[in-house]
């Protein structure tokens, strides 16, 4: 039997065909304003990490709601917003041949080495 | 009501004047501003617009604690900033009235904090180079809030002046309704005088200057009646201000003398 | 390769049963699919409806203090309904949707935000008695296996800690002051505590969506489990407020180390989750008005938006002509 996946949200956009929005009735998607992700740098040093989203209707207004959303308890240090359409994701069916191959390498980690412990340093 | 003789203090001592003055502008227009919680046009301005109303809270709240804490000192009296917001009535309240009107629709709402915004952002920064002490430090956390309700409101006011032709005419009724009482802001009164006297026709230029340029990239005309409203600041308000302050401190005079 | 739905439904169950958390572009079952819509939307919805009550009395604070803080904690639910709605939102429905279902009467609310806030004291109340029976209710939600839910919660119930300790400290003002004072908080409780209980929902055996809900872990325990935790936690906390709940049958049970408690009356609960209760209209009417008055707004701002959009491109445009050799 063939199963037709519904997929829905960011990352489907840049992947030719629209995400779950396409759903909501057209005027609706018009009339809304677009959905935002907001990443949020907590302390200078620090990467910018996703806090979350929202709506807003152009990108200054994304950065000043987002500063009034999502930093209000000294959250932030720097804002970055992008319009969720432009988000490219990988597809979870894929998840096996992207992400596994890298199971079986430990070599690439410091651990797999067997050195005496006299050796200093390293 | 306030014991008689801290009424008769304030009567007299322009700096207490003052800082109530600047205090209840930062109140009243705290109190209209938080009037939005839980009814704005979107979550997010919603979220936005009450964080200007706790901004403003905080500013007024500092300078009632500044002003009590000078009454203490000089009455032997002790005096605390809710004494002040909550027993003064109307005619000794020293806000500018564009502060107590109505809150209208947005546009309305976002022009009024961009009037107001504006010229408390040149009054603030000439308190930073001429006030010293407790005032001074007020004025230097403040500037930041400041600051960032300018830029807002006026992003507000560009995107609905130079929005829908709904929108434009709704910002051009707001501005008319409003700029009549934008001159009482830029004219100083007695307890004015000795801080800012000197600074006040700059500025009176600067806020023209920011005023004129944010209004001509909203497409909007620059308003032509220069009739101005005046009385606030002596404790003449218009009719709003007397509901606003029997809503506001309806606990206290209901039971007064309490702790909450 | 294709795979049966069984198979699919097999493997969803298994990543729930390892507590692997699921992710919005993950295969997932309709149903699952809709029940979270549901209940994150629901969810929402009543963070939005319960800003009404609350909001009721920022401009009547009797204290400066007690206006920043229920102003700010007011905010805070509106923040907890855009984090709730941005969550259901990876699951394919939009705001707009969803405010549509709220404003048709089609979704459902917490009941508890139909009734009045009457006076000072049922801050003080909402804060401590339907903040906290939601929180009792929201910390097992910290972990649903829904990983955008999850991480709404997160924030959520970080955010809530201080709306309880703040309904408690202004009861406790209330509770040390004068007689009239004492009446307000005792008044507060009296109307508060049974709508409270009923927040955790119909009892296990009425309950028609639990058993699935708990098997996909998007619930962690039963309506009663919760209940009754609640009632232990503010038995206890009550006494140091020198107040009583208005239950006659509440009492210690040294057998099953629990509070007994008198029946509730579910039919009022009926009544009030069908729109009869004391304020469902004009919360109803309240959105839905701010909603209607703010279209302008938001059309403006799109406008405006495509506006400088459209510029921008033109601007673009020129200056690639102008560099054309």
């Amino acid at each position: 039997m063939r199963l037709i996946i519904q997929k829905y949200l960011y990352g489907d956009y840049g992947d030719g065909h629209a995400g779950g929005l396409e759903k909501a009735s057209n005027q609706d998607q018009q009339k809304e304003w677009p959905l935002w992700e907001v990443f949020i740098r907590s302390k200078q040093g620090l990467d910018h990490k996703h806090a979350g989203s929202l709506h807003a209707a152009d990108a200054i207004m994304a950065l000043e709601n987002a500063r009034d959303v999502y930093t209000r308890r000294n959250e932030g240090m720097s804002i970055w917003v992008v319009e969720s359409k432009h988000i490219h994701a990988s597809d979870p069916d894929a998840a096996a041949e992207f992400f596994e191959p890298a199971n079986d390498k430990i070599y690439r980690h410091p651990s797999f080495y067997d050195l005496p412990d006299s050796l200093k340093h390293m | 009501m306030l014991q008689q003789s801290i009424s008769k203090l304030i009567s007299e001592d322009q700096q207490i004047q003052y800082l109530l003055h600047l205090a209840d502008n930062a109140l009243i227009l705290s109190h209209r501003n938080s009037q939005w919680c839980g009814h704005g046009p979107i979550l997010e301005q919603d979220i936005a617009l009450t964080n200007i109303a706790l901004d403003q809270l905080g500013q007024a709240r500092n300078l009632y604690q500044y002003a009590a804490l000078l009454i203490t000192e000089k009455t032997g009296i002790p005096t605390t900033e809710d004494q002040l917001a909550y027993l003064r009535d109307v005619g000794e309240f020293k806000n500018c009235l564009i502060a107590e009107l109505p809150n209208g629709d947005w546009g309305q709402t976002v022009l009024r904090n961009f009037l107001m915004g504006s010229y408390q952002f040149f009054l603030y920064q000439e308190l930073q180079q001429i006030a010293t002490g407790q005032l001074k430090a007020i004025a230097d956390k403040s500037i930041k809030e400041i600051t960032y309700h300018v830029r807002w409101s006026a992003d507000w006011v560009v995107r609905l002046g130079d929005g829908t032709t709904e929108s434009h005419a709704r910002m051009e009724q707001a501005l008319e309704l409003l700029w009549s009482y934008t001159g009482e802001m830029l004219e100083p009164s007695d307890f004015e005088q000795e801080l800012i006297g000197t600074q006040s026709s700059y500025i009176k230029a600067a806020w023209e200057a920011k005023i004129a340029a944010v209004l001509a990239e909203a497409n909007l005309d620059h308003p032509k009646n220069d009739w101005m409203q005046l009385g606030g600041k002596k404790g003449i308000h218009t009719e709003h201000l007397g509901y606003l302050l029997a809503e506001m401190q309806f606990l206290q005079r209901a039971y007064p003398g309490l702790e909450w | 390769m294709e795979q049966t739905t069984n198979q699919l439904q097999e493997q969803f169950q298994q990543r729930v049963d390892e507590e692997q958390k699921i992710e919005p572009r993950d295969w997932m079952p309709e149903k699952y699919r809709q029940t979270l819509i549901r209940q994150i939307s629901q969810h929402a919805h009543s963070e939005i409806i319960g800003m009404l009550p609350e909001g009721n009395w920022i401009t009547r604070a009797p204290s400066l203090r007690r206006k920043a803080i229920l102003l700010a904690k007011v905010q805070d639910e509106a923040g907890h309904g855009l984090y709730l709605y941005s969550a259901a939102e990876t699951l394919g429905i939009s705001r707009d949707e969803m405010y549509e279902q709220l404003h048709s009467g089609k979704a459902k609310y917490s009941s508890i935000f139909n009734y009045p806030t009457l006076s000072w004291a049922d801050m003080g109340a909402i804060g401590w008695l339907v903040d906290g029976a939601a929180i009792l209710n929201q910390i097992p939600l910290c972990r649903p296996s829904f990983g955008p839910y999850a991480r709404a919660m997160v924030r959520v119930c970080k955010e809530e800690s201080f709306h309880q300790r703040q309904g408690f400290e202004c009861l406790l003002q209330l509770s040390k002051g004068s007689e009239v004072q004492r009446q307000m908080c005792q008044d507060a409780i009296n109307r508060w505590w049974w709508p409270s209980l009923m927040m955790f929902g119909p009892k296990d055996d009425e309950s028609p969506n639990s058993k699935l809900s708990m098997q996909w872990k998007i619930k962690r325990f039963t309506n009663d489990e919760l209940r009754q935790k609640f009632v232990d936690m503010i038995a206890e906390q009550i006494k140091l407020l020198g107040m009583v709940l208005p239950d006659p049958d509440l009492k210690w049970n040294e057998q099953t180390k629990h509070y007994d408690y008198g029946a509730i009356n579910w039919e009022e609960f009926k009544q009030v989750i069908q729109g009869n209760g004391p304020c469902n209209k004009e919360r109803l009417e309240a959105r839905k008005k701010a909603w209607a008055d703010g279209a302008w707004v938001r059309d403006a701002a799109t406008a405006h938006a495509a506006k400088q959009a459209n510029k921008k491109a033109k601007a673009n445009s020129l200056t690639k002509e102008t560099q054309q050799p």
